[in-house]
């Protein structure tokens, strides 16, 4: 018996010491899997709109994503891991988004998502992968209505959209009354990200004592605009202020208002005259561009250091000028930095992780400025400001006061004259 | 309401709506001599336009002069896609089997020419786009003008084609039952790969007077050829002049409702109005019946 209990002790030692060896084995192996692992590539699931109404803005966040994980992959990748864009094109469909998301985290199984282009694909896209616990940082969803869905997922890197129109609202409004615009028209697309910039600063202006001529809206997928222009022609506004999402739409209301012979003191397009070289080559060059004006948050003369990086960067890569840059671009590049950021700050790629750093208060720094989010994924640091044409070169002009901002060129200047 | 709002926008709805009648000419001769719905007629407008921007841009061809070329190109374009792809189309899924290829060519058109042109959206410049005259208050964009005089150039000429020519009348004869009119000695196949060519070539200037009204890109061939689809449905499957009458009605109403009402309802009225006349006249509103039941 305790020969068989030494033999036990000892067949229990051995089958110890070989544990202990097999778990030094598969933990050396362990280690060295680590190790490895170290240099193994990070996925990030991306859908953007490559064709589609919103292939234009598609493509610069493309640009914008690109120059990114080009920048940081030069600089070591995330955690030492290079960065590889895993990006699917949802052709501007809402559906499409969402199956996109759904087949980038289930069956590519990337690490990360960053956002879609614009606040009609984030939303369905922000719902999709909170669904898996994943955190979608992005750049062109900044509507009320991707907020007020009550995710805990979303994160905007961008300026909230509702109140991009305000320093032009306080700019119209601080005119002498004799320069003042005596009339205005409202005409908007019916997107998530143009109706509540247009609704937001209508009472001011009304406040104000400019008269509303024409307040209209028109459905997304509207093809011809010509006579909704003529009707805004027709009612004479000194001032038009236009919801739209993009180049055809703006450049379509400019072609009709000088078909009709009417040119407002004041015209500002919520979106596509921040889209550099496209927009101009769209509305016939600067001689028509002049005197446009469009709120955003960044533009290519921005003077913070890193998006003079980023601009050189781009110029160099794509050619242009810095006023030719899309603000999209900037957008994107700002969701690849603020995720960099998550990243380093919690040590891995855990989205639980990442969602509850992201919604610490902690400020990050991005091309566009500083980015802190609130409890609803916005953005609630960054400066509204409005951008114009002047010439060949795209310049701030509100809010007034501001360092870096020029005097608006105002009245604008008739159609061929800019 | 502005009553001048109310002129411009009947206005805008002739002009523009005959350029729209052009662009759905070729879809409508096409399914009425070859019950083939192609769905490639968006993308080959914006072809048609693209060529006319290549024109302009590399070799500074008026846009006008330009269709002396695009529009030949456009033929053979269309002769080349029937015999690769439509004309090997047989038997009783043939209708339905078109509308797979013909979306196939669209995919493939569109993804050349987001590689030869980019995504980004391009707008036809001349110096007379921008211009107009005006009639009292009303202003007439001189390219609207000239798009509606070249859509009713373009879309007379196919009528005297059809009604005036042999050649007409072979199309007139397929049009009616195809198995007869080969039975006394037409060439069906030889009339179906013309029809086509002319289908696809009268795109040439309907995507020149798009190009210049409107910016655009390839994708901009979606929003096309679902209301290309509903006029010749409104106007009838194979009538030249239902697809005229329909294309103006259909941008008509849409602006005339955008000015009385509001732009919000402007798609829906035409629907409302579209889903009216097909529970009155299934076949539309110059469609025949009968042509279809061979």
């Amino acid at each position: 018996m305790k020969l068989g209990n030494r033999r036990y002790l000892r067949a229990l030692t051995a089958t110890a010491l070989a544990g202990v060896s097999m778990l030094t084995i598969v933990g050396s192996s362990g280690a060295s899997a680590r190790s490895h692992a170290s240099a193994s590539p990070v996925k990030i699931g991306i859908s953007l709109s490559l064709s589609g109404d919103f292939s234009a803005d598609g493509q610069a966040f493309q640009q914008g994503y690109q120059l990114w994980a080009a920048d940081i992959n030069r600089a070591g990748g995330l955690l030492g891991h290079p960065v590889v864009l895993d990006i699917k094109s949802d052709a501007s469909s809402p559906t499409q988004v969402v199956t996109n998301y759904q087949a980038l985290i289930s069956n590519d199984h990337v690490a990360l998502t960053f956002g879609p282009f614009s606040s009609l694909l984030s939303l369905p896209a922000a719902k999709a992968v909170s669904r898996y616990g994943y955190a979608l940082v992005e750049g062109a969803g900044g509507a009320p209505s991707v907020f007020q869905a009550g995710l805990k997922n979303v994160f905007d890197v961008s300026l909230p959209v509702a109140d991009d129109l305000m320093p032009f609202a306080k700019w119209v409004t601080s005119l002498p009354a004799s320069q003042r615009p005596k009339t205005v028209a409202f005409v908007t697309s019916n997107d998530p990200f143009t109706e509540p910039q247009v609704t937001t600063i209508e009472p001011l202006l009304r406040k104000a004592g400019m008269k509303v001529v024409y307040n209209k809206v028109f459905p997304a997928e509207v093809t011809d605009y010509t006579s909704i222009a003529d009707a805004v022609a027709a009612a004479k506004p000194q001032a038009v202020v236009l919801g739209s999402v993009d180049v055809p739409t703006v450049s379509a209301f400019m072609q009709a208002f000088e078909q009709s012979g009417f040119s407002p003191k004041a015209f500002i397009a919520t979106g596509g005259p921040d889209q550099g070289a496209t927009f101009l080559k769209a509305v016939g060059g600067v001689k028509n561009a002049s005197g446009m004006m469009v709120p955003n948050a960044w533009y290519g003369g921005s003077a913070n250091p890193l998006s003079k990086t980023m601009v050189a960067e781009y110029v160099k890569k794509y050619g242009g000028t810095a006023s030719q840059v899309s603000s999209d671009v900037a957008e994107a590049y700002s969701v690849g930095e603020v995720m960099a950021q998550a990243v380093k700050a919690t040590g891995g790629f855990n989205n639980k992780k990442i969602m509850a750093y992201l919604h610490s208060g902690a400020t990050l720094q991005s091309v566009q400025g500083p980015v802190r989010f609130n409890g609803l994924g916005e953005n609630v640091v960054p400066t509204a400001f409005t951008f114009q044409w002047q010439g060949a070169k795209f310049v701030q002009v509100n809010p007034a006061g501001d360092p870096n901002s020029v005097k608006v060129l105002y009245p604008k200047p008739a159609w061929g004259k800019g | 309401m502005n009553a001048i709002a109310l002129l411009s926008a009947a206005k805008d709805g002739v002009l523009t709506g005959s350029v729209y009648a052009l662009m759905a000419t070729g879809l409508t001769l096409v399914f009425g001599v070859m019950d083939i719905i192609n769905i490639a007629q968006g993308i080959l407008v914006i072809l048609g336009a693209y060529l006319s921007y290549a024109l302009q841009v590399h070799w500074h061809i008026d846009l006008f002069v330009g269709l002396l070329i695009t529009t030949p190109t456009m033929f053979i374009v269309g002769v080349v896609i029937e015999r690769a792809f439509i004309g090997r189309l047989k038997g009783p899924e043939k209708t339905a089997m078109s509308i797979l290829v013909t979306y196939a060519v669209s995919l493939l058109i569109e993804g050349a020419l987001n590689m030869i042109f980019s995504v980004n959206d391009v707008q036809l410049q001349a110096s007379y786009v921008s211009k107009s005259f005006a009639i009292g208050q009303v202003h007439f964009g001189f390219i609207y003008v000239a798009g509606f005089i070249l859509a009713a150039v373009l879309l007379g000429s196919l009528y005297v084609m059809l009604y005036r020519t042999r050649f007409g009348m072979s199309v007139r004869a397929s049009l009616a039952d195809q198995a007869s009119a080969a039975l006394v000695g037409i060439d069906v196949r030889r009339v179906s790969t013309i029809t086509f060519g002319i289908g696809v070539a009268v795109t040439a200037a309907g995507g020149m007077i798009y190009g210049a009204t409107n910016s655009f890109n390839a994708s901009s061939s979606y929003d096309l050829i679902s209301r290309l689809l509903t006029i010749i449905v409104l106007g009838g499957m194979g009538s030249l002049g239902g697809a005229m009458l329909a294309g103006i009605a259909m941008v008509f109403i849409g602006d005339v409702v955008g000015v009385v009402w509001s732009p919000v309802w402007s798609t829906m009225a035409y629907f409302v109005v579209l889903v009216l006349v097909l529970l009155w006249r299934p076949q539309g509103l110059f469609g025949r019946a009968s042509a279809r039941v061979a």
